[in-house]
């Protein structure tokens, strides 16, 4: 039995252990700073949400999709939580493809809570075409589509630099120290004070970086917050049970066995 | 299946009984006499028989939601992440149901090798069970490309690849699986069609396994083969059934802590990229079960020899009741194949984590050799140990040594012989 | 420790097995139940706001709400004056024609007989409301049923002007 124990404490070892690889050849050691989110208890914080949705809107959503994003998303438990009125006014705010009328015809109309996010591209090739034939992704699962996932869109955020002398970048091309290569086709997007975000914070790189990183995390994972209470206790039910179960076991087999 | 004479308390049931004996087979079933020392690495087959229904259920409950179109899948799969009540978990629960019926598996499976429960008389039920691993890979396979990520749309691609190694009608043959000149949507549907067949053949096959098992009754940690009702039995119900019961709770846990902390670290990130025909992913990797025979497949810079290897290392593992000679069972007695076997588990590990690697420089000179040696433990060190070896004399019944009436008084002091 | 006690204990130990792996065993199914329950994207479309500034004095237009047809009829005085003359004795499912549109003017109605489930035809029937072809069931001006093997008046579903122009359903 202790056998048992032991080789599921090595399974757990072993796969914990290959989870440390966010690492990559060439690239340096990835950024990090402290998400709320992470760990057993780890929740989102919502203010960093709200002002991570503001980044994504005023930065990223010129050129970056977030398709499976609905606008009630940002009203519900679990994430930015605004109001429902608020998250109305926001939707409000786009127009949508809608139709064919009676007429047949489509039309445009402000979004409803029930809209998906518009995209600010008809499609990828649109995308493509008007970024020098690089798509810039969706980032509806960003953070799950890249290893070291929200250190990594971190990192990229906060590493570009000049490049080293040996490296020459062709138009178009950035050089980041995070990115694969070293070599982005996107241009720095955050600067000191982009954003005037609402409720006042101090718009450094880093916090923007931190905020709008977030919010992807949450547009990824948005039942993270349930995730972690239901494994919590579902973990200690499991555990109270088993030991529930093994004295009953024991009790059991005592009947037939004086030692076993 | 011995004479029950077991007649049902009430009168319905008696006349159910009589015209469709499920009374007496779950009779049977709780009677049934199982060695008393089977140590826990004999609880993973109730604990397989979970993963199997868990999967079924859970699958059964996706398919309600998932489209197997191209341009839907992707999006299907997002929308019971998103939208459908306790999709998320449903989702989390079946993917990583995968890893942990796969881990499941390989544990039962070096558990056979170590203890000799693939020898006579229980051939047939190690034959059955390895369609069944083979079939699980197949199923897992298809499985995977459903959510039609970038590594699912590529990993079908590689693999399906292989068969166009097949001289002459290669080309056909792929373009048949396909339904096309490329893995496309055609693909997808029949995979989704498939992976659906598969699983219930995989259920039937898995009652056939407990039938053929019910015959000559479970193996136990000492190999010997026991009288069945004895002293050394204990009817299954209720003794075995709550220890696989414990047994379940703990595997449980550790499947919790993947579902609910860790839900995509046996994953690959790339599968949340759609996928895309035009772009190849950096690395192609398949899931982590089935790295080894990747590293062997990689092996071989022959295409075609490359597909035999692969297809090889299973089928070695199929013949093994007749490449193992040896007369005694359990690796307690028998010294030296304790160490090839533990050297097997290292290579299979090895070969695993080379899976993973780039299939170059020095990861592909490790592939290689632990290849290699893995041929050469099945077709030349078992045969041949089987002769060679000599092996501890085996104790006549279980509760013989515990009593100290064995003619080895050594066995008596080895308390981990009944763990 | 007498061997009653440890009967007790002993049985006790089981019984709390027992019942908190049922406990357990519900936690389980409750998911699996629940995900076939209306999902989040449905339960969105829930509501629709309907513009009815074109609809003329007379007609009606029939808008697909929760996958099912609601008519939205703008009444004349005489179809209304006609609903209230009707006895409540008379009615297989005695409702007031007030009770059914607070604003007279309008009568909002799910378009789905209650017998079992068609469609029925606006300005036909015996009663100067809908007919229902599939089994002849006959619904007035205020679509209430007074023939036919329907048991019910056809459902009003909740609904609100929310301002001269539009009204909410659902």
């Amino acid at each position: 039995m202790k056998n048992f124990f032991k080789s599921i404490f090595i399974i757990f070892l072993v796969t914990s252990l290959f989870s440390q690889k966010a690492f990559t050849d060439e690239t340096k050691k990835l950024l990090s700073t402290d998400w709320s989110f992470k760990g057993f208890f780890g929740k989102f914080d919502r203010a960093s949400l709200q002002r991570g949705y503001q980044v994504y809107t005023e930065v990223c959503a010129s050129c970056h999709s977030i398709k499976y994003l609905s606008y009630r998303n940002l009203s519900e438990k679990g994430g930015p939580e605004f109001s429902e009125e608020q998250a109305k006014a926001i939707a409000a705010n786009f127009e949508v493809t809608d139709g064919p009328n009676d007429d047949g015809e489509m039309f445009t109309r402000p979004a409803k809570l029930s809209d998906k996010f518009v995209k600010p591209y008809k499609n990828v090739k649109e995308a493509m075409a008007s970024n020098g034939g690089a798509y810039p992704p969706d980032m509806s699962v960003l953070v799950k589509a890249r290893s070291g996932g929200v250190d990594y869109i971190y990192s990229i955020l906060l590493g570009y630099d000049d490049p080293p002398g040996d490296i020459s970048l062709e138009d178009g091309v950035y050089y980041n120290a995070h990115m694969y290569g070293n070599k982005i086709a996107m241009p720095k997007p955050l600067s000191e004070g982009l954003v005037e975000y609402n409720d006042g914070t101090e718009a450094t790189e880093e916090q923007m970086a931190k905020d709008v990183v977030t919010f992807l995390a949450w547009a990824a994972e948005p039942h993270l917050e349930a995730r972690h209470k239901i494994g919590f206790k579902a973990i200690i039910y499991l555990i109270i049970l088993s030991f529930l179960v093994y004295f009953s076991m024991k009790r059991l087999w005592s009947r037939i066995e004086p030692k076993v | 299946m011995s004479a029950h004479n077991y007649v049902p308390s009430s009168k319905l049931g008696k006349w159910f009984n009589d015209r469709l004996p499920l009374l007496s087979l779950s009779s049977h079933i709780r009677e049934y006499p199982t060695p008393k020392n089977l140590n826990y690495w004999w609880t993973f087959g109730g604990i397989l028989t979970f993963c199997l229904v868990a999967q079924i259920v859970t699958g059964v409950i996706l398919a309600m939601h998932y489209v197997a179109q191209a341009d839907l899948a992707f999006e299907s799969v997002e929308h019971i992440m998103r939208d459908v009540n306790y999709g998320w978990l449903i989702r989390y629960f079946h993917a990583n149901g995968s890893s942990m019926f796969f881990l499941a598996v390989y544990i039962h499976i070096f558990r056979s090798m170590y203890y000799g429960s693939h020898k006579s008389p229980r051939e047939v039920i190690w034959i059955i069970g390895m369609i069944i691993y083979f079939l699980m890979m197949m199923t897992a396979f298809m499985g995977y490309v459903l959510p039609w990520g970038q590594m699912s749309f590529w990993a079908a691609t590689v693999i399906t690849n292989l068969f166009s190694a097949v001289p002459l009608v290669g080309e056909s043959i792929t373009n048949w699986l396909w339904g096309g000149f490329a893995v496309g949507n055609p693909t997808l549907t029949r995979f989704y069609s498939l992976h659906y067949l598969l699983s219930f053949l995989i259920f039937g096959l898995v009652i056939l396994h407990i039938w053929a098992l019910h015959i000559p009754g479970n193996n136990n940690p000492i190999g010997i083969e026991l009288k069945k009702p004895s002293k050394d039995t204990v009817p299954f119900h209720p003794y075995i059934v709550i220890k696989d019961l414990f047994a379940l709770l703990i595997f449980l846990i550790l499947f919790a802590f993947f579902v609910f902390y860790s839900p995509n670290l046996l994953g690959h990130p790339d599968n949340y990229i759609e996928a895309n025909p035009m772009v190849t992913p950096n690395h192609i990797v398949p899931e982590w079960y089935l790295l080894p025979f990747y590293a062997i497949l990689r092996s071989v810079p022959d295409k075609l020899f490359g597909v035999i290897a692969m297809f090889a290392s299973v089928f070695v593992l199929v013949i093994l009741p007749w490449l193992d000679t040896s007369k005694v069972k359990s690796a307690i007695f028998r010294p030296l194949y304790k160490q090839f076997y533990w050297i097997l588990v290292l290579d299979v590990l090895i070969l695993g984590y080379m899976g993973a690697m780039p299939a170059e420089g020095t990861y592909l000179l490790i592939a290689r050799v632990a290849t290699t040696y893995y041929f050469v433990h099945f077709l030349v060190i078992l045969p041949v140990l089987g002769y060679k070896e000599k092996t501890l004399p085996v104790p006549l019944n279980i509760t013989e040594p515990v009593l100290g009436g064995s003619p080895n008084p050594d066995m008596v002091k080895k308390k981990e012989l009944y763990d | 420790m007498s061997d009653q006690k440890k009967l007790k204990r002993r049985d006790f130990l089981f019984t709390a097995s027992y019942a908190i792996g049922a406990v357990g065993v519900g936690a389980v199914v409750w998911p699996l139940v629940d995900q076939m329950n209306p999902d989040k994207s449905v339960k969105a479309s829930a509501s629709i706001e309907v513009d009815v500034s074109s609809i003329e004095l007379g007609k009606s237009i029939t808008v697909l709400w929760r996958g099912k047809p609601v008519f939205i009829k703008r009444r004349t005085q005489q179809e209304i004056s006609e609903a209230r003359a009707v006895k409540l004795e008379d009615l297989k499912h005695p409702e007031k024609d007030e009770d059914r549109a607070k604003d007279p003017e309008w009568l909002i109605m799910v378009g789905v007989c209650t017998h079992l489930g068609c469609v029925p035809l606006g300005n036909k029937g015996e009663y100067n409301g809908w007919f229902c072809p599939c089994h002849g069931s006959h619904y007035d001006t205020s679509g209430r049923v007074r023939k036919g093997p329907a048991p019910k008046n056809l459902e009003i579903p909740k609904y609100e002007f929310i301002n001269n122009n539009t009204i909410k359903i659902g």
